[in-house]
């Protein structure tokens, strides 16, 4: 893959043509029983070569006991500009929190 | 020096410096969002101007990591016991991520890994100056950990609480990690310190070539900051630079002291008033030079990342030719 860039022309002694590699995201689990977290990215070319890489990169202290990897293309996320009609049914429903509900006094366990 | 309040970080916006695409309500917005505390995710918008300075700050900092590999890296054969040796190459080893991590968030402002390694190789992209300079003998190394490791966390600390989210995520994962670069080159440095007399003199010289490089870490002098106070509106650094060289020194002081070292300047003193240790002048010559690429390794440093790169260049091919035939054979 070559690069015609301002860059590469202006340095002729640096290094020939390079590779970026796909994307991939990242996801580690701290200890049995954790949700698997975002951690970061990767590039790599196979699924295999972006697990290891994720083992290195983001797995050197042993607390991982599980990676997922995915390419970055393939998740699909919510915009910003939409959060508002997005997650707003959530706000004016209080009735879908415990603390809507009055019980009588005394009564405990619930 | 104590300015823990700066007035400039509560200035009118800069409005000349901004790119003219900025709609000016979209800038109101993202200001109130900043002043509020909130975190800025890479799809949120922003002013073309916070992206263009989180990708130089971002890439400056990825690369010095990566840059820094190099002056430890030196001494990894030549470790005095295995068990030195271990610690030195699971270092070295931990800057080769912190440098991947510090890549991977700011390609989420949508620039290429690729573009920013090739901006290092070809010299227009800047590094940490300390990285710049030799590692003459195996005191340097613990020194290193001490003051540069040491350095490197308190600015650190401080961008964990960085307004943009990857890079504050980045941070909380590097200083996790990094406490025990500092903890080892302490170490180090104590067992030189009770060693020979020979051992204690060449720790002693480390720590008088290493302390004022040291102090420069933090960057220009706030008067002299020409990107403090655009950055601290944004909240990209929450302190000053002098406020954080400042801390740095009040928490090393103790420590020379505790091992019977003495750190290079004729003018530090404890001021009771401030309860700070207050320091002499520094050289704001050498700082330049040595940004600017004439330190004592600049070249050598660059010279050893392109070789590197060029010598890995046949792994990346092959890893890609791989890669291609892989998908092939799956879509067939």
């Amino acid at each position: 893959m070559t690069k015609d860039t301002a860059a590469s022309t202006a340095a002729p002694d640096r290094a020939p043509a390079d590779t970026q590699w796909g994307l991939w995201e990242v996801f580690t689990q701290e200890g049995e029983g954790a949700p698997h977290e975002h951690a970061g990215s990767v590039h790599a070319t196979t699924a295999e070569h972006a697990m290891q890489n994720a083992r290195d990169v983001y797995a050197r202290r042993g607390k991982v006991v599980s990676l997922w990897v995915v390419p970055t293309a393939s998740i699909i996320a919510s915009v910003p500009s939409d959060a508002g009609p997005m997650f707003d049914p959530g706000n004016d429903k209080a009735y879908r929190h415990p603390q809507f509900y009055k019980v009588p006094r005394g009564v405990r366990g619930l | 020096m104590n300015d823990k309040n700066p007035t400039a970080a509560a200035g009118a916006p800069d409005t000349a410096r901004r790119a003219p695409a900025d709609d000016p309500a979209l800038v109101a917005e993202f200001e109130a969002r900043i002043a509020a505390g909130e975190s800025i995710e890479p799809k949120d918008w922003m002013p073309e101007r916070y992206r263009k300075q989180l990708i130089r700050m971002m890439s400056q900092h990825a690369h010095s990591e990566i840059v820094g590999m190099l002056p430890e890296g030196n001494w990894i054969t030549r470790a005095p016991s295995l068990r030195r040796k271990m610690v030195l190459l699971a270092k070295v080893q931990d800057e080769a991520g912190h440098g991947l991590y510090i890549y991977c968030g700011t390609e989420t402002l949508g620039i290429d890994r690729e573009e920013l390694v090739d901006q290092l190789l070809a010299g227009t992209a800047k590094y940490s100056s300390i990285f710049n300079y030799p590692t003459l003998t195996w005191a340097d190394v613990g020194v290193i950990g001490w003051f540069v490791d040491g350095a490197a966390i308190v600015n650190q600390t401080m961008l964990a609480k960085a307004s943009f989210g990857p890079y504050a995520r980045a941070m909380v994962r590097i200083c996790k990690e990094e406490n025990f670069h500092k903890k080892q080159g302490y170490e180090s440095v104590a067992t030189l310190a009770a060693g020979t007399p020979e051992q204690k003199a060449m720790v002693q010289d480390a720590v008088n070539r290493w302390w004022w490089p040291s102090l420069m870490m933090f960057g220009p002098s706030d008067k002299d900051s020409p990107n403090s106070a655009e950055l601290m509106r944004w909240r990209v650094k929450r302190e000053s630079n002098d406020t954080l060289r400042q801390r740095f020194v009040d928490l090393t002081v103790p420590q020379a002291r505790a091992v019977g070292l003495t750190l290079p300047d004729p003018d530090l003193r404890f001021d009771e008033a401030s309860e700070n240790w207050l320091f002499g002048e520094i050289d704001w010559k050498e700082f330049h030079d040595v940004i600017s690429g004439n330190g004592p390794c600049n070249r050598e440093r660059l010279a050893a990342r392109r070789k590197a790169h060029e010598d890995g260049s046949w792994v990346r091919a092959a890893a890609e030719a791989y890669g291609a035939k892989r998908q092939a054979a799956d879509a067939a």
